[in-house]
């Protein structure tokens, strides 16, 4: 039976440490199902408490951007310097802003 | 030169640019074959032993001398279950499946740790193992969390966090027992005995007669070289054996002199490398035990794999 193979698909592991926090990438994990990733997530990676939330995503669901095309795709970044506030001139004698 | 060519010596240069500049590799990277396939059978080796591991330790736990004993073996030998996972999950970023790895175990052509081709003999053992092969491991895997290829090093420094308790539940079975009766202070020096050489061993051949240890320095993956970390570990670990009793079964060793904290350091004795070889080429104690033993579990879990599949098809739940 062919996807009995690998002990199940692969999917990505996120975990929110505590609340407000973003959540994090952690590893991956095999799983046949939605239920079994979670569960598997959970006694892979949160052992010792080091979450509160976990999210668990098939890794090929994940659209990402290669390596080669990152500097080209990444470019229209590069020249909007007027995008930080470092880039402007203030009079002196502003203190805070 | 062929334009492929010039394309792979600029590869090359913004590869090794990055190393030198300890910025880490990342799996979409472009990464030299040599580099790949290092990493490939360090990282499964690495992952194989966490595994394996679990099998001479888990040959006390309906033996645990209490119930705290016991919940601490099993912990910790989940532990290791969970470094396994980490790593076959780093490898396989590599472009080689979690099946293929395991067939190449079962095949004998992925070696694990030969420490774990010794024989666990009582109670004793798990205190030894905790305490000088984790210990062993541990001084490794610290150096390794500044390994060049990020998803490996990930999975050391999240393996790190979690071995601190591993050596000191080990150290604390050999302290009690030294505490104890004349009986359980034999058992103790008796498992130093037999653990302290084979953990040595753990760091592999000197630096002089290591056959993959000169590229893996180059690009980082490996940060320090065997001897280095062996003598790191022997330094720390010599005065923990003095402090609770126990004797360093090596009648060669001696101080020579004092690193910049004031602690001693140690030269050590010859290791029996004919013995190294032995073991490492399937002729130690328990090697055959151990692949067996995994094999059966694999081939027994079979039919847990065909469950979660047709459930998953059945229920439609991907
Ligand atoms: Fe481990
Ligand atoms: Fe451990």
């Amino acid at each position: 039976m062919q996807s009995t193979e690998n002990q199940g698909k692969l999917w990505e592991v996120f975990i929110q440490a505590k609340p407000g926090q973003p959540f994090k990438h952690a590893g991956s994990i095999h799983a046949y199902d939605k239920e079994m990733a979670i569960e598997n997530a959970r006694d892979v990676y949160t052992r010792r408490n080091e979450g509160i939330a976990l999210w668990v995503v098939p890794s090929d669901a994940i659209v990402a951007v290669t390596a080669s095309e990152a500097s080209s795709f990444f470019t229209p970044a590069h020249d909007k310097v007027y995008r930080h506030p470092t880039f402007y001139d203030l009079p002196d004698g502003v203190k805070q802003m | 030169m062929k334009k492929a060519a010039i394309d792979e010596a600029q590869l090359l240069k913004e590869f090794e640019e990055k190393i030198e500049a300890e910025v880490k590799i990342e799996p979409r990277d472009w990464m030299p074959d040599a580099y790949r396939e290092h990493l490939i059978r360090q990282i499964s080796q690495h992952a194989h032993s966490e595994v394996i591991g679990m099998q001479p330790e888990g040959n006390w736990i309906t033996r645990a001398p209490s119930l705290r004993a016991k919940k601490i073996l099993l912990a910790k030998i989940q532990d290791e279950g969970g470094h396994g996972l980490y790593l076959y999950s780093a490898a396989e970023t590599l472009g080689v499946s979690r099946d293929q790895f395991l067939q190449w175990l079962h095949e004998g052509k992925a070696k694990y740790s030969s420490v774990f081709n010794y024989p666990t003999l009582n109670w004793a053992d798990i205190g030894a193992i905790g305490w000088l092969v984790d210990g062993a491991a541990i001084t490794n895997q610290v150096s390794l969390q500044r390994t060049s290829y990020g998803p490996y090093s990930r999975a050391m420094i999240r393996i790190c966090k979690e071995e601190s308790f591993h050596q000191r539940q080990g150290y604390e079975i050999m302290w009690k027992m030294m505490e104890g009766t004349k009986d359980q202070q034999r058992m103790a020096q008796d498992a130093i005995d037999r653990w302290w050489w084979p953990a040595l061993m753990m760091f592999g051949p000197h630096d002089t007669d290591s056959p993959h240890t000169s590229n893996a320095m180059k690009w980082k993956i490996k940060r320090e070289s065997n001897d280095r970390l062996r003598e790191k570990f022997i330094n720390k670990t010599v005065p923990q054996a003095e402090l609770i009793g126990l004797k360093v079964p090596d009648d060669q060793l001696k101080v020579v002199g004092k690193d910049q904290m004031g602690e001693p350091m140690y030269a050590h004795g010859d290791i029996d490398w004919d013995e190294f070889w032995r073991v490492v080429k399937g002729d130690g104690p328990c090697n055959k035990q151990r692949l067996d033993h995994h094999i059966n579990a694999h081939e027994n879990g079979k039919w847990v794999r065909e469950c979660a599949y047709a459930y998953q098809i059945k229920t439609n739940n991907q």
